[in-house]
């Protein structure tokens, strides 16, 4: 019987549910990984900055609110200012118009587009995908974005890049409709940290991975406290079962 | 030997039944929590308004959690109305002092007490009822310049919402 | 009137409890039925812990259901508000990311629950007489398991619950004739849409709960009979036998306590581990995912519709490695129930739970080349077991002679 489990686990480890790829993607440390991984803070609002002055032109992230950055640290005041630099449509109006005034916390993001058909008028036909659950969308979540963000090269020889394509190495298919979007110190740090490609795609990175999953640190968090409930439960429940069953003759 | 162990029994059983109840109270907990309002919700219940465009005399409505809140720049006369009032003339007897942080501005809930109709008195043109402040048609309750009760079925006066006043301009309701 | 209803046309109501509980006993006899079904009914001695999955599987089936309440006060069902609303549960609805987390992992361990459930009803032929119902019931509340959980996967609207339904109701437009009028009814559209989704969310409430009646049929068929134990001998005397409380209540609870702490570790840690990362995309009627696949408990039976190259014979294939099951406690032909004194039927029933894991595996892959290859040897092996081996084996091996509950219970001891 024994050998039966054991067997059952054996072949249940095996990843029955993979239809992935042959790229290999390269494996990152993040600070939320672990059973104690927490967001880095510094990150994320380095991250935000990234989002907005590189990413934000093309990509919406609608579902996050402007007071949910509150979480990242930024304070109620701040979170107004960053809040304001946005126009967005409200209305209508006393008059029946639709008017446009400046973001409050309580808004979404502001898209950057009216509509999917601007978005794709604007990138060649193709579409910008929202980033609010990137990291969480695609297999191997932020490592894969981070990948992505660096590994634009110069193609292989026999490859053929069409007009408005560009090589990626860790694109399915190589190809992608997205340029390079970070270059060494396209984004001044507000912390003084150096803005290499590689940091800025780990900020940016870090702040998706927490846009995507904000309540990621309650649950390790909660999840914690019921592993540890669970456990001793288990042992009180254990050790009822040996002394009810004690007296069962064979 | 079970007559031995019976007392450990006992009290493996008490804390297993303990903790069982602590485990089974914490698991309600989400879930009723995750009934109340949404942090969406949350962050829509307070609203600010900036006073400035609003001259003497006049009314702005706004909502706030749903529900029409009347904003009043009252002129001197109307002021002076509602300080003048006996309490005992009053069926919820209120001083006008204790209504208004700042005697210009008056921050009412636009909901009739009776049985919550919009009451007309935010327009110039509007009806103001007898005693200048708001008329609800409905069932014609007549409320003053400090949004008391003073005629008809209404029980209560016009409920004061929380606010602050954030600057001399700008309140902030909820 | 007869001697064996002396009460005849006259009603008295009698309980054997006083007090308050035998005022409420003799008007609803609740109370003497939950004692006796669940405190008193008496069970094999020699149960082992593959017993506790059905009650394990009945916790997964309450915490579904209260999730499920729970989330539904939030979701929203229509195809533009749908992942939008899934989305503010995990964000702004209090705990909701725990609720909904709680509700999509659940569902996977109620199949693994279920699942090796299955597997013990195979390997202890808890299938065979007088049980049969037993089986027939549990495998109808397996149909209506695997519907709710395919109606519950288009909710969040994401590209594998669009596209996921968009091929698996497809599949309706197999039948013969009439496989289209069905299809656009069953959709209330002509592609998957506004309407499904509307009309998935009340049809996934319902088969729910259809499932939980179906549980109290499954029970009282049982019950009748009593449990199936691993030597497959009915106890012959009440030494063989134990109370159900406190003996099984406890012994259930420490399994099912395992069980949930395997649950909170991968709903605390790896929440989205068994599911599709394609799903956290919005639905697009206008872009096919690269590889569409179902989730990983429905793969063995994706496999089986796939490895069939007609797609009317797929879809029979599909349905009747199920169906087909329901005959089992007919087409085994030996007198013998358990695995443990039937060797060779043993060896077959072992190789039929190896085939559901290869069809797994297969299921997950592309249906070319040698997965497609493997998936038909593995689909050919399943109906094999069903409709040859079960009647040949059964008549043709040699059983051991099974052991009584105290010989069995004796050998294990020393």
């Amino acid at each position: 019987m024994k050998k039966i489990i054991s067997l059952f686990l054996l072949l249940f480890s095996i990843n029955a549910f993979s239809a992935g790829s042959s790229i290999e993607i390269p494996k990152y440390d993040w600070s939320w990984k672990g059973f104690f991984g927490t967001y880095d803070r510094a990150s994320a609002q380095r991250g935000l900055k990234v989002y907005r002055e590189v990413c934000a032109g093309c990509h919406s992230m609608n579902l996050i609110s402007y007071r949910n950055l509150e979480a990242l640290g930024f304070s109620e005041a701040q979170i107004k200012v960053i809040a304001a630099d946005y126009l967005i449509q409200d209305g209508p109006n006393d008059e029946g118009d639709m008017f446009e005034r400046e973001a409050l916390p309580s808004d979404r993001f502001a898209d950057p587009y009216p509509n999917i058909q601007a978005a794709r008028a604007a990138n060649n036909g193709a579409l910008p995908p929202d980033l609010s659950l990137i990291v969480k969308a695609r297999p191997k979540g932020a490592d894969y974005i981070k990948a992505l963000l660096l590994g634009y090269t110069e193609a292989p020889q026999e490859i053929n890049v069409p007009e408005g394509q560009y090589y990626n190495k860790f694109m399915e298919g190589n190809l992608i409709a997205m340029p390079s979007p970070l270059s060494e110190g396209a984004v001044e740090y507000d912390d003084g940290t150096e803005s290499t490609v590689d940091q800025m795609a780990t900020d940016v990175t870090t702040f998706l991975a927490w846009a995507a999953e904000p309540s990621l640190e309650d649950r390790k968090r909660i999840g914690l406290k019921v592993m540890l409930f669970l456990i001793v439960l288990f042992v009180l429940a254990y050790i009822s079962k040996q002394n009810i069953w004690r007296d069962v003759k064979y | 030997m079970s007559e031995q162990n019976k007392p450990r029994r006992d009290f493996i059983k008490l804390a297993s039944m303990t903790l069982g109840g602590v485990g089974a109270a914490s698991l309600a907990i989400p879930f009723i929590t995750s009934m109340n309002p949404g942090k969406d919700t949350l962050a829509l219940a307070s609203t600010e308004i900036d006073l400035s465009p609003l001259k003497e005399g006049q009314s702005l409505t706004i909502i706030w959690r749903g529900k029409p809140v009347f904003i009043k720049h009252r002129t001197p006369a109307e002021i002076e109305q509602a300080k003048n009032v006996a309490l005992a003339d009053l069926k919820d007897a209120e001083e006008d002092s204790n209504r208004v942080q700042d005697n210009k501005w008056l921050v009412v809930l636009g909901v009739c007490t009776h049985l919550g109709c919009v009451p007309l008195g935010q327009k110039t043109t509007d009806v103001k009822g007898d005693f200048g402040g708001w008329f609800c048609p409905c069932h014609g309750s007549h409320y003053d310049t400090s949004g008391r009760i003073r005629k008809g079925p209404a029980p209560k006066n016009l409920p004061v919402p929380p606010y602050v006043f954030l600057s001399e301009s700008k309140i902030k309701i909820g | 009137m007869s001697a064996n209803d002396p009460q005849g046309y006259k009603k008295t109501l009698s309980s054997p409890y006083t007090g308050i509980k035998g005022w409420i006993d003799s008007r609803l006899p609740l109370i003497r039925m939950m004692e006796a079904e669940y405190l008193k009914f008496p069970v094999p001695k020699s149960l082992n812990y593959f017993w506790s999955f059905g009650g394990i599987a009945m916790f997964c089936l309450i915490g579904l259901i209260l999730s499920g309440i729970f989330l539904g006060f939030h979701y929203k069902p229509s195809a533009d508000d749908a992942f939008n609303s899934v989305e503010r549960i995990m964000r702004d609805v209090n705990y909701g990311w725990l609720i909904r987390y709680l509700h999509a992992n659940l569902v996977s361990f109620f199949f693994i629950a279920t699942y090796i459930h299955i597997f013990r009803a195979l390997y202890f032929g808890s299938y065979k007489a007088p049980r049969e119902l037993v089986f027939i019931f549990g495998l109808l509340m397996f149909f209506l398991m695997m519907g709710t959980a395919f109606l519950g996967y288009t909710l969040p609207w994401g590209q594998m619950s669009y596209w996921g339904a968009t091929v698996i109701t497809n599949l309706f437009s197999a039948i013969p004739f009439v496989g289209d009028a069905i299809l656009t009814v069953l959709l209330g559209d002509f592609n998957v849409g506004d309407a499904t989704i509307n009309r998935f969310y009340v049809l996934h409430w319902l088969l729910a709960f259809a499932i939980l009646g179906l549980v109290i049929f499954h029970v009282i068929t049982l019950h009748m009979t009593g449990s199936n134990n691993p030597t497959g001998s009915e106890p012959q005397s009440w030494d063989e036998t134990l109370t159900f409380h406190p003996y099984i209540t406890i012994k259930d609870l420490n399994a099912t306590i395992l069980f949930f702490i395997l649950l909170a570790f991968v709903l605390f840690y790896y929440p989205n581990i068994l599911g599709h990362s394609d799903n956290y995309i919005r639905a697009n009627s206008m872009v096919t995912p690269a590889h569409i696949v179902p989730e990983w408990y429905f793969l063995p039976f994706y496999a089986i519709l796939r490895a069939i190259p007609d797609k009317l014979g797929g879809v029979i294939a599909m349905f009747s490695s199920i169906g087909l099951l329901a005959l089992l406690p007919w087409l085994d032909t030996s007198k013998v129930r358990s695995c443990l004194f039937r060797p060779i039927w043993r060896i077959c029933v072992l190789l039929f739970a190896l085939d559901f894991f290869i069809l797994m595996y297969m299921g997950g892959k592309p249906a070319e080349g040698i997965y497609v290859i493997i998936a038909r040897f593995g689909t050919a092996y399943w109906f094999l077991f069903l409709l040859v081996l079960a009647p040949l084996v059964g008549f043709l091996e040699t059983p051991k002679q099974p052991l009584t509950i105290s010989n069995y219970l004796k050998s294990k001891k020393a």
